[in-house]
């Protein structure tokens, strides 16, 4: 588009509504600002002071099923605050348990979606521009289709009578099928999964800025190209890693969906139990202090993921 | 450099079989006969048939695709308004805050999204009488609000990207900032603008968690339904409306990647 057909190409309802949003006042950068500001404020920040506050407020049996944490009583202002819900997370071993398991899970998972999206964002890095923009393509695909559907398309995969056991048992290499689904194991494939395109797109983002010369240089100066690869791209691509990592270790801590229907009765994560605390036992004040501690575990991950991408975003 | 460079084709092809292979086992057993999802018994288009007689997955989708009409619109809105401020606005009061929580919902687990707003919801409807119950409207609230974090990704890199000269020309011209916005800046970011809508719409027709937080008895969407369906075991109509919903992705993907790269040529003869 040249520069003229853009000064000319205008929307037609464009003026329009500039016009009459300065007609009702509406201008200066202020309100500009309110809209996005007050919208997020609202409808995401409010919502977690809205949490913390029940988190503290004792569960009832009535409709919303907790009671106010403050209330006037002859004019005296009565603030009850209870501590009761935390006290009573840390006393059942029941969500230290679910805590760590969530945390062990998505630590691993991570781990295995390096390991494979490592090696995958490398080779469309290197490929030539054409190849590379088909790879990248693929690798975006699964991601705009379904993540219920391509979770679901695992059950048939692991199931006793599912793909994987219909083959191995074809082939003669097991005799009985192989007990994969509602296991922790099929929530480990489950998260690589779904969330491999996490890892892959930040990795390949970096390692495609990745300066061609540097190798060379260690190449001439006699390193092997493992040597290489440890000494100097690796640590050129840690930014990135740290990125990928954290885009799939933040959301697989919480992760529901996953665990409900690839994992069995006794795959304990933290999601599953606040959608549980929530859904079957209507106990809103504990939902409330499970949440808040999830977002106390993951503000540590959360703080690294800003540095790295701050320092991706340098590196443009 | 040869060995090194097979070892990596070789683990890219088996990552790329890991990606595809479960959805391509999901398009061909739509089309299988037989009712046990994995084991094959002819050639059939019969789940589809049953998938359009099913009132309820009818409804939901319905349901779904209204809520993710208007909570992509929506959330462009916002995530426009919010990138630009960001971007093209010198230091304000807000621009931290503002800066933060259109980033914080990317990486905030879904079910702590959803119970927050479920009971912010809730607990205006307390004090101030509104938004009067929960359905349709709650989810196009939750869906908008996540939603223009995405938009504001794909939004504030074509904003970094674009040419300042276009809209300083305007500006030098004797335009007015909003005009400038509406008849330079719009139009120059508006594949950006199609491409997070279609993000959005996306991300909204597929959510599940935060949906049935803030969803009321009224309002199933289409994920609601087909979860509730999947949990009690594997249903090849399910498989049948997967199909539908990756044949669309696809052509949409395809459409775009043809459009972007005639585009690029069009751009270098010129």
């Amino acid at each position: 588009m040249s520069q003229e057909e853009t000064l000319n190409g205008k929307l037609p309802g464009g003026a329009f509504l500039g016009r009459a949003l300065h007609r009702i006042g509406l201008r200066g950068r202020g309100l500009v600002i309110a809209i996005p500001v007050l919208w997020l404020f609202l409808f995401f920040l409010l919502p977690f002071l809205v949490v913390a506050k029940i988190s503290l407020s004792e569960a009832a049996i009535a409709r919303p099923p907790y009671l106010p944490l403050w209330n006037w009583d002859d004019g005296f202002l009565n603030i009850t605050l209870n501590f009761g819900n935390y006290l009573f997370l840390f006393d059942d071993p029941l969500y230290l348990s679910a805590y760590i398991e969530s945390v062990k899970i998505a630590a691993v998972s991570t781990v295995i979606t390096l390991l494979v999206g490592y090696p995958m964002a490398y080779l469309i890095a290197r490929a030539a521009p054409d190849t590379r923009n088909i790879l990248l393509m693929l690798v975006i695909l699964p991601f705009w289709t379904s993540f219920l559907l391509r979770v679901y398309a695992w059950i048939g995969f692991l199931k006793g009578n599912g793909i994987i056991n219909n083959i191995l048992m074809k082939i003669g290499l097991i005799n009985e099928p192989l007990v994969m689904l509602q296991t922790d194991f099929a929530v480990y494939i489950g998260i690589v999964y779904t969330y491999l395109p996490f890892m892959i797109l930040p990795l390949f983002a970096n390692l495609v800025k990745l300066d061609q010369s540097y190798l060379e240089a260690s190449a001439d100066l006699g390193a092997r190209p493992v040597t290489t690869f440890f000494t100097v791209t690796l640590p050129l691509s840690a930014s990135g890693i740290i990125a990928g990592c954290m885009l799939v270790f933040i959301p697989a801590v919480g992760e529901f969906v996953i665990p409900a229907l690839l994992g069995g009765p006794d795959t304990l994560m933290i999601g599953r139990v606040l959608w549980n605390e929530f859904f079957s036992n209507r106990d809103w004040p504990i939902a409330s202090a499970v949440a808040i501690v999830m977002l106390v575990v993951l503000v540590i991950p959360i703080m690294l993921l800003r540095k790295a991408q701050a320092a991706e975003a340098e590196v443009q | 450099m040869g060995q090194q460079s097979r070892f990596l084709k070789i683990v890219a092809l088996l990552g790329f079989i890991f990606l595809y292979a479960p959805i391509v086992s999901l398009v061909i057993f739509s089309f299988n006969e037989s009712k046990l999802v994995t084991v094959w018994g002819g050639f059939s288009t019969k789940w589809y048939a049953e998938l359009f007689r099913d009132p309820q997955i009818l409804e939901a989708a319905w349901v779904s695709i209204k809520i993710a009409l208007i909570s992509a619109t929506l959330a462009i809105v916002i995530g426009t308004v919010g990138s630009f401020v960001l971007i093209r606005f010198k230091k304000f009061r807000t621009k931290g805050l503002l800066s933060m929580m259109i980033t914080a919902p990317l990486v905030m687990p879904e079910v702590i999204i959803g119970l927050s707003l479920l009971l912010l919801f809730v607990a205006m409807q307390g004090l101030i009488g509104w938004p009067g119950g929960r359905g349709m409207m709650t989810i196009i609230i939750a869906h908008s609000t996540f939603g223009a974090a995405y938009a504001a990704v794909v939004i504030q890199s074509r904003l970094v990207d674009m040419d300042l000269s276009i809209e300083e020309a305007a500006q030098d011209l004797g335009a007015k900032p909003v005009r400038v916005f509406f008849d330079v800046t719009l139009p120059v970011i508006a594949p950006a603008l199609l491409s997070g809508w279609l993000l959005v719409f996306t991300l909204s027709l597929d959510d599940l968690v935060i949906a049935s937080f803030v969803s009321g008895p009224g309002a199933s969407t289409l994920p609601m339904v087909v979860f509730s369906k999947v949990r009690l075991g594997v249903s090849p109509d399910v498989n049948a409306l997967a199909t539908i919903i990756i044949g669309i992705v696809s052509l949409g993907i395809i459409a775009a990647a043809l459009q972007i790269s005639r585009s690029k040529k069009h751009g270098a003869e010129r």
